[in-house]
This record gives C-alpha cells, sequence and structure tokens, in this order.
C-alpha cells in the first residue's frame, strides 16, 4: 500500500506515538508521588487502569497490530475499538484531570481550573457536542475518501488517529461523570445522547458493511463491520452500566430523621 | 409515605419493568436468532436506509433499556416499594411491545430482515407476532388480577 518514502514517514509517526505512550507512563506515577505528599494515597487501582489504557491506545498506533491495520481492515477496526473506545474509557477511570490538580501548586491549580472553565472547553465537552465529534467523524472517515486519503498521507494518518482518540475521550468523559466536570448534564440527558450516539455507532458499522471504504475487499470489510457493531456494544454496555449505576447511587435513600 | 411519593414510585415500577421486557426481548432475539440460530441476517441487501436507521437506534436503546431497568428495579426493592409480583405484569408487556413491534414494523413494514430466509416465512411471521400477542395477553391478565388482588385487601 506504501512506497519506500511513505514507509519511513509512517516509521516516524509510529516513533512519536512510542514516545508520547513512554511519557504517559512516566508521567502519571510521578503525578502520583506529588499528590501523595499533600493528599490520601493515590489508590493502586486507577495505576492499572491507566497503564492499561495507554498500552490500549500504543497498541493501535505502534507495533504489529498497528503495521497490520495498514492492509487489513479488520485489524484497523480492533484498533479503532482499542484507541477510539476502550482507551478513553480505561484513562478517564484513571482520572488524570483529578491527579494533576492534585499534583500542581495551588497558583498553578488554579490557571488549570480556569482553562477548563473556557467557554470552549465547555462547548466541546457538552455531550451531543462531543458525540457529533466523536460520531461525526468517523462517518466522515469511513463514508468519504479520506480512509483512502489517510494511507497515503502520513499527516493525515496522524491527524485523523489524534482525532479519534481525543474525540473518543471528550465523548466519555461527557457521559460518565468519573475526572473532574465543570458543567453536568441530567442523566436522562445523557442516556439519551448515549442511545442516539450508540445507535449512529451501530448505523455506521452497517453502511461499512454494505460498502466498506475503496480499497477494501468485501468480506474483509464485512468482519471489520460486524467487529465495530459488536466491539462498540461491549464498550457501550460498560459506559450505560457506569451511567446507571451512577443514578442509583445518587438516589441512595437518606436515613430517616428521628 | 406521602401520596405523591407513592405515585412516583409506582410510575418508576412500571417504567423498570417496560425497560426491562423490551431490553430481554432485544437480548433474546440477538442471541437466538442472530447467533445461534443465525436466521436473522446481521445485513438485508433489500432493507432501506430508513431501516438501517431505527434498527440501530432502536437495539441501541434495548441494550440501555436492559441495564437501566435493572437499576431502576434495584433501586424500588432497596426501598421495599416492589413486589415481583407487580413488575411481572409490566416485563411480559415489554417482552410484547419488542416481539410485536419487531414483528410488525422491523420484519414487515421497514423490512431490516425476515425471521428466517429461503423459505415460506409466512408461518414463521405468524408464529412470531402470535407470540408476541400471547405475551401480551399474560402481561394483561397480570396487570388485572394484582389490581384486583389489591382492591379487595
Amino acid at each position: 500500500m506504501h512506497d519506500m518514502d511513505n514507509m519511513t514517514s509512517f516509521l516516524m509517526f509510529e516513533a512519536a506515538a512510542a514516545f508520547l505512550a513512554l511519557g504517559a507512563l512516566v508521567l502519571y506515577p510521578v503525578l502520583a508521588h506529588f499528590a501523595n505528599r499533600r493528599h490520601r494515597r493515590w489508590s493502586v487501582y486507577r495505576h492499572v487502569f491507566w497503564t492499561l489504557g495507554v498500552l490500549s491506545a500504543a497498541a493501535a498506533l505502534v507495533g504489529p497490530l498497528a503495521r497490520m491495520a495498514h492492509s487489513d481492515f479488520t485489524v484497523h477496526m480492533l484498533g479503532h475499538l482499542l484507541l477510539g473506545m476502550l482507551a478513553p474509557l480505561l484513562l478517564l477511570v484513571a482520572r488524570p484531570m483529578t491527579l494533576l490538580m492534585r499534583a500542581l501548586h495551588v497558583q498553578h491549580a488554579r490557571r488549570l481550573s480556569k482553562l477548563l472553565n473556557y467557554r470552549y472547553v465547555h462547548f466541546i465537552s457538552h455531550p451531543a457536542v462531543a458525540s457529533v465529534l466523536n460520531i461525526g467523524g468517523l462517518f466522515l472517515i469511513y463514508k468519504t475518501g479520506l480512509f483512502t486519503a489517510m494511507h497515503t498521507s502520513v499527516w493525515l494518518f496522524a491527524l485523523i488517529h489524534v482525532h479519534v482518540f481525543l474525540a473518543g475521550y471528550l465523548f466519555t468523559m461527557s457521559i460518565v461523570y468519573i475526572d473532574i466536570t465543570t458543567r453536568r448534564y441530567s442523566f436522562l440527558y445523557r442516556a439519551v445522547v448515549l442511545i442516539i450516539a450508540l445507535g449512529f455507532h451501530k448505523i455506521l458499522s452497517k453502511l461499512i458493511y454494505a460498502a466498506p471504504p475503496e480499497g477494501v475487499p468485501q468480506t474483509d470489510g464485512q468482519t471489520g463491520a460486524m467487529l465495530m457493531y459488536y466491539g462498540g456494544d461491549v464498550i457501550d454496555l460498560a459506559l450505560i452500566i457506569i451511567l446507571c449505576s451512577q443514578w442509583y447511587q445518587s438516589r441512595t435513600p437518606k436515613p430517616a430523621v428521628r | 409515605m406521602n401520596h405523591k411519593k407513592q405515585s412516583s414510585f409506582k410510575g418508576q415500577a412500571t417504567w423498570s419493568g417496560l425497560l426491562f421486557g423490551i431490553g430481554l426481548m432485544a437480548l433474546v432475539d440477538e442471541i437466538i436468532f442472530h447467533q445461534l440460530l443465525q436466521w436473522h441476517h446481521f445485513y438485508d441487501w433489500d432493507t432501506p436506509f430508513i431501516g438501517i436507521m431505527s434498527d440501530g437506534l432502536l437495539n441501541a436503546f434495548g441494550l440501555f433499556a436492559l441495564v437501566a431497568g435493572l437499576f431502576m428495579f434495584a433501586d424500588l426493592r432497596r426501598r421495599q416499594t416492589i413486589s415481583l409480583r407487580q413488575w411481572a405484569s409490566p416485563v411480559f408487556i415489554g417482552l410484547a411491545g419488542f416481539q410485536l413491534f419487531d414483528g410488525i414494523i422491523n420484519h414487515k413494514l421497514l423490512r431490516i430482515h425476515q425471521v428466517r430466509y429461503n423459505v415460506d416465512v409466512l408461518p414463521y411471521d405468524l408464529a412470531w407476532n402470535i407470540f408476541g400477542v400471547i405475551l401480551l395477553i399474560i402481561g394483561l391478565l397480570l396487570l388485572y388480577t394484582e389490581k384486583r388482588g389489591r382492591r379487595s385487601n
């Protein structure tokens, strides 16, 4: 699929992604170390979630899986599930923003909090906007020429993969409130948005089944589409369970006052 | 407990049962007819786009309904404001609702997929929808006996 020049630039992209992943793996425990000086001990399971999250994102961008994804659509789809859905959920559960707030000096933390309250940040992390960025972006990738084009230009390839990850993270954090959330919406509202987003994820996978992107063989496209459909179900089921259990906790009956 | 609160719990009980019933039947449809028997096709080439859309949204709703229905039920149970008997009738009505919607709207009007392929589909369609009607009758009977039981108390 690629000529020599292209191969080198894709290797550069892999190296950059590996460097970022390593940075994320190192930075998190360092932040935890600083946070622990002033706060209750940062729990071990969050370290585990963070590591798994970084690894699952990295697996989609670096190494054998990432290379096979260039020519095998089903593997590409597995990468999409890892990078755009599983990694964001695992990373969010590790609460990186809370950790950063704890580790930072109070003045810097205030600046960060100001940043999180920018109107722009509120806008893109609105559940409906985040869903459009996430699912709408996927429609653009698979239903226009973008999918084919991204295999010829490393910049486009990088841009699309960064978008898939960031939009996936934004979407996940806009639906389930685990980390710091500056503006909140009701359970019912988020539930409706989640159902519509999941619905359109299913619709897109059926459309891919019917007509895979140019250059993808029919059978490979169909297997990939079914992986997208059912794999999406698994991760969205986790989101649904988290959302509903948060509703359940929020309704804990108060003990009667006597 | 005041009256307003009690009636809101009753509403929650009905919704919980309906949602769980709808979600459960969607799951049964997926597991039995798509995966085990493989009668339903993942994609039917005769399906219009509107059928693909409604199917995607409905299945997403079904998955959510299954989980949400159970959490709502758990919430009522911990408040001890619902009995299994009370819950059963909306569950059956929900099961019937999905079955009939799937059998009439999805299979026949939107033609998302058929019950089975390469056979005369009419007996399958009839069996499908009659089963749905039976579920509905059970749900309504349960509702009726439960209401009468409460009145005689």
